[in-house]
């Protein structure tokens, strides 16, 4: 059987598009934490930068129109509190520097609270600036001032750091748990088509009753076509078979007739010409029926073999039951029939099968023996196979021939004047391939052919 | 970019280029190519043990030891005439506005130890000693243990006895020694005695010094009975130790850190990253042994200690402000003037 | 031997009729299974030859239902299909042994008397005379006190001969009796076995003679 072509996989297709679609999220949920994180942080920062300005500020004093300003120690100590961190700071009153590092940069957008922000670079560093504005009225006169702490961005840092693994440790974990789930999801999705498989798979080889059971309605249609080939199918192969037994019927009672009416017909003459007439009309109509009977069996054993049926089957009743039927056709021609069990044995097989493919070997050896002689059929195990054979002492086989004998409709070279129709031995060669076995021809020592055939043991 | 033309306002009387040297020394090496220059305020004697340590490990150096004061130490890398490989001061503060400034390089030292969280700051200070601030007491100003031992019981006698002790006292003179003002300002912050005691002191005409030095040896020779905030460390290390008591106030001790700083413009970097490891191995290593650090100290509680902390804060009390403010105090304390 | 011919198709039963009469048997044609049981209800036959296809009902029924109407004479089947095409076989469903159509008239004798062989026989076909005792069905020839067991053809031909004893059979008429016709056999194999019925026959009642130019007759020899 042609395996089918493979496109594709719809389980890795799934799981591969939840795995990106995973992996898409994990991304946005990285960023989003680094985001959510740095503006935590930031605003951290930014308030401990203003609880110092604002200290700085609360300790200004007008002392009659002298300024004065009064730096808390914890002003610039809280700002190292965690990290060592460098700072910087400058007081300004109406714009006229006072103290501190003249050239830090103020903040100047200020907000409603008087309060501006800044990120920026201060003697090669980057830090982060406030800037608080306090406006007094000094002799009715409105006075400002400007306080600017800044600080460099060691912790922020460090604590961005943190939260940078955090947050990978996040995405990362989430990513492969989403990427597992995906796969056992994808896996799980895809049963339903496993079951269905095995359900299929289970049946026997002759079994085309519809799939009854229940399926996700994405499936439907697939079954519901699935079950419309089958009866398509059960019925072809009804109509086959029925063409088979119609076609045998309308063919061979016909001949059957015929055939009659020439025995009788030759009964009643006597000319030795007009017999010999007779006689080649008897046997034409002997190889035409066999032709037929043949071809018919033919197709019957392929359409059998393709859906070959197994129960155990025991090789030495059929063999007796198959010599049996024999007898009285070896009868005829004095032929004696002897059996060799030489072993138990049984197989897994088609037992009709099986059956007619002795008949035709041991019929062929009993056509081409000469009158008086014997056939022997014997059963051995070899290795883990049952051979049987069947000995005769006719004229054997073209030695250059064995292979083709099996070709259908050859017939060997040394079978003038004998009636066969050449798929006798192609009809046992199938049988016997149908049931993994093989077949053996070959010529005795002396006179004489053996044909073998090996089936595995059960 | 550096701004070498950054001008920050310090309050100091004397900006001039030049400054003073207190004292020099050449160790080592004369022909090496591996010379390094250091500036420093501890006085030769108590520094070349060091010194002479690290040349023993590390032979091939030599070293150009420069003793000045503080603040000239300051004005030495502000006036940037010179450039030296190695800061070393006892100014805690004026150590943290350098390194904020931007004339600290960083480093991390290459030693295998750890170091007490205390003695490092941003990687660009190192402290390598404990020094608390100490009264002096000269053992003949007083019975065997009948000296004070808090600055409760100092302020007490003071005021019991004026006429005893009035001329016979000494202290910083916190305009010209930056490590007195770093005493001073530190025990302000941590005791409301100190301004009672400053008052008291002034009372008794207390006699100002530049140095620690300078008052011990006026305590040894009798000039003053009782020196102030001096630094337990030299008064540990005084030849004439046993003339005098040294008193770690039991109320509360201030202690101080030497430290070091690697300048940005130093010319042999890699020396002076080895003097550092050097420094900070002896110190703190396994077997440990300075005189300068003072291990005394291991056996207080570390609640009774003000550990003066390497930080920003220390920037505070530079401010121009807040100097001026504290300074017009002080004078009008000690000096008794307005 | 009685024949019951069971077959529906007209022109096959009326050949085969002719070609089994030609042998002397007596046959009974039944076209359906209800003409057939009627028969059997009240004749006793040797053999039933049944077509497996009928109109009223398919031939395996009236082997199924054998055993329900006691029938005992054994049934040869006559089927247009080969075992392969069959679910079950033909044997298993209780016929005794089947052919499959055309009919090979000399291997349906064989196997008739296969079966009644089997089946027992019936005491018709025994033949005596004189220290002569044949009974073809177990083909045992008994001369005086010597049993001979015959071979096949043997046993044919001296069935033939006596079937009709006196009755002149050409060579060429025991040729067509005796050998199928794909073999290509000389009347002189005739001869050969002719004479070796007459080896067996020698201290016989019973004689083989020679018509020169016509054939073989048998003879019984005048008892005494």
């Amino acid at each position: 059987m042609k395996k089918p072509i493979i496109k594709g996989s719809i389980r890795r297709r799934l799981s591969v598009l939840l795995t990106i679609v995973a992996g898409i999220i994990a991304i946005f949920l990285f960023f989003l934490i680094q985001s959510v994180a740095r503006q935590i942080a930031q605003s951290s920062q930014d308030n401990i930068l203003l609880a110092s300005a604002i200290s700085i500020v609360d300790s200004s004093r007008f002392n009659k129109g002298e300024f004065s300003i009064d730096l808390p120690y914890s002003s610039l100590s809280m700002l190292d509190t965690v990290t060592d961190e460098r700072v910087f700071y400058s007081i300004k009153l109406e714009n006229k520097f006072l103290s501190g590092y003249k050239l830090l940069p103020q903040a100047d957008v200020f907000k409603s609270n008087n309060t501006a922000y800044l990120s920026s670079h201060f003697l090669d560093q980057d830090v982060r600036i406030v800037t608080v504005k306090r406006l007094f009225s000094i002799n009715n006169q409105p006075v400002t001032l400007e306080v600017s702490v800044a600080q460099t961005l060691n912790g922020l840092r460090k604590t961005l750091a943190n939260t940078s693994r955090v947050s990978l440790i996040v995405g990362v974990t989430f990513f492969l748990i989403a990427a597992i789930l995906s796969f056992m999801l994808a896996r799980s999705a895809v049963n339903p088509l496993a079951r269905l498989t095995r359900s299929i798979s289970k049946r026997g080889p002759k079994d085309l009753r519809p799939v009854v059971a229940a399926v996700p309605a994405e499936m439907v249609p697939l079954v519901s076509s699935l079950n419309t080939l089958m009866y398509r199918l059960e019925k072809s192969l009804t109509r086959s078979e029925d063409f088979i037994t119609e076609a045998a019927h309308r063919v061979r009672t016909p001949l059957t007739v015929v055939r009659a009416q020439a025995e009788i017909t030759l009964r009643q003459i006597d000319k030795p010409r007009n017999r010999k007439n007779l006689k080649e009309i008897i046997r034409a109509i002997d190889e035409s029926s066999r032709a037929a009977g043949q071809l018919l069996d033919h197709a019957m054993v392929t359409f059998r073999a393709d859906n070959l049926a197994l129960e155990t089957v025991n090789i030495c009743q059929l063999i007796n039951d198959t010599v049996d039927r024999l007898r009285p056709l070896a009868d005829l021609r004095d032929i004696s029939l002897e059996v060799e069990l030489l072993h138990p044995a049984s197989v897994l097989g088609d037992p009709i099968l099986l059956q007619n493919a002795l008949y035709n070997i041991i019929d062929n050896a009993i056509k081409y023996s000469p009158i008086d002689s014997k056939i022997v059929t014997t059963v051995s195990s070899v290795d883990e196979k049952i051979q049987i054979s069947v000995n005769d002492t006719g004229p054997g086989f073209n030695s250059d021939e064995p292979s083709k004998l099996i070709e259908r409709f050859h017939r060997g070279k040394n079978v003038e004047g004998i009636i066969g129709s050449g798929l006798g031995l192609t009809i046992v060669h199938e049988v016997v391939e149908a049931h993994k076995g093989h077949l053996e021809i070959k010529n005795l020592v002396g006179e004489g052919a053996c044909v073998s055939f090996f089936l595995p043991s059960h | 970019m550096r701004f070498f033309f950054l001008t920050f306002t310090l309050i100091f009387s004397s900006l001039s280029n030049a400054f003073e040297i207190e004292e020099r020394a050449y160790f080592g090496s004369e022909t090496t190519k591996s010379k390094l220059k250091i500036i420093s305020t501890a006085d030769i004697k108590y520094f070349s043990p060091m010194i002479n340590s690290f040349l023993e490990s590390n032979p091939n150096h030599g070293i150009d030891y420069t003793v000045a004061s503080s603040t000239d130490v300051m004005n030495a890398m502000y006036g940037s005439q010179t450039s030296y490989d190695l800061i070393i001061s006892s100014a805690m503060d004026l150590q943290v506005k350098l390194a904020n400034d931007g004339f600290a390089t960083t480093y991390k030292p290459n030693i295998n130890i750890n170091m007490p969280s205390w003695s490092i700051w941003n990687n660009m200070i190192f402290g390598f000693t404990q020094e608390p601030a100490a009264i002096v007491i000269s053992k003949k100003a007083f019975n065997i243990d009948d000296f004070p031992k808090t600055r409760q019981e100092l302020i007490s006698i003071l005021r019991e006895n004026p006429a005893r002790f009035k001329g016979k006292m000494g202290t910083y003179d916190l305009r010209q020694s930056g490590l007195g003002y770093l005493f001073a300002t530190q025990d302000a912050r941590a005791t409301e005695t100190y301004w009672r005691l400053t008052e008291v002191m002034g009372q008794l005409e207390t006699n100002l010094y530049c140095c620690s030095s300078d008052m011990i040896d006026d305590v040894v020779s009798g000039n003053i009975d009782i020196a102030y905030n001096v630094l337990g460390s030299y008064a540990n290390n005084h030849p004439l130790r046993k003339k005098y008591n040294v008193v770690y106030p039991a109320d509360m001790t201030t202690v101080m850190s030497r430290s070091m700083i690697l300048p940005v413009n130093s010319g042999n970097e890699r020396s002076a990253k080895l003097f550092i490891d050097h420094v900070l191995q002896t110190v703190y290593g396994a077997n440990a042994k300075n005189e300068l650090y003072n291990s005394d100290l291991n056996s207080f509680e570390e609640t009774s200690l003000n550990r003066i902390g390497l930080g920003p804060g220390l920037m505070v009390f530079l401010d121009q402000f807040k100097k001026q403010k504290f300074l017009k105090e002080w004078e009008r304390a000690i000096l008794q003037a307005d | 031997m009685r024949f019951l011919l069971i077959e529906d198709n007209i022109s096959l039963a009326a050949v085969v009729e002719n070609r089994l009469s030609l042998d002397g048997h007596v046959i009974d044609h039944a076209k359906d299974i209800a003409t057939a049981d009627e028969y059997t209800a009240t004749t006793e036959y040797d053999l039933i030859l049944l077509d497996i296809m009928l109109p009223d009902g398919d031939g395996r029924d009236f082997l199924a239902s054998r055993g329900s109407k006691n029938l005992k004479t054994p049934i040869i089947v006559l089927t247009a299909r080969s075992e392969i095409s069959d679910k079950v076989s033909i044997l298993d469903l209780g016929a005794d042994d089947y052919m499959t159509k055309p009919i090979d008239f000399s291997e349906l004798e064989a196997r008739c008397r296969a079966v009644l062989r089997r089946k027992g026989g019936s005491a018709q076909t025994n033949f005596s005379h004189g220290n002569v005792s044949f009974d073809p069905v177990s083909a045992l020839l008994k001369v005086g006190t010597e049993n001979v067991t015959l071979r096949t053809r043997e046993l044919r031909l001296l069935e033939l001969l006596i079937s009709s004893p006196g009755q002149i059979f050409s060579k060429s008429k025991l040729v067509d009796r005796l050998f199928s016709y794909d073999q290509s056999v000389t009347e002189n194999a005739i001869e050969v076995y002719i004479g070796r019925l007459r080896r067996h026959l020698v201290d016989a009642d019973l004689s083989i003679t020679t018509i020169r130019g016509l054939g073989y007759k048998l003879e019984k020899s005048e008892l005494l």
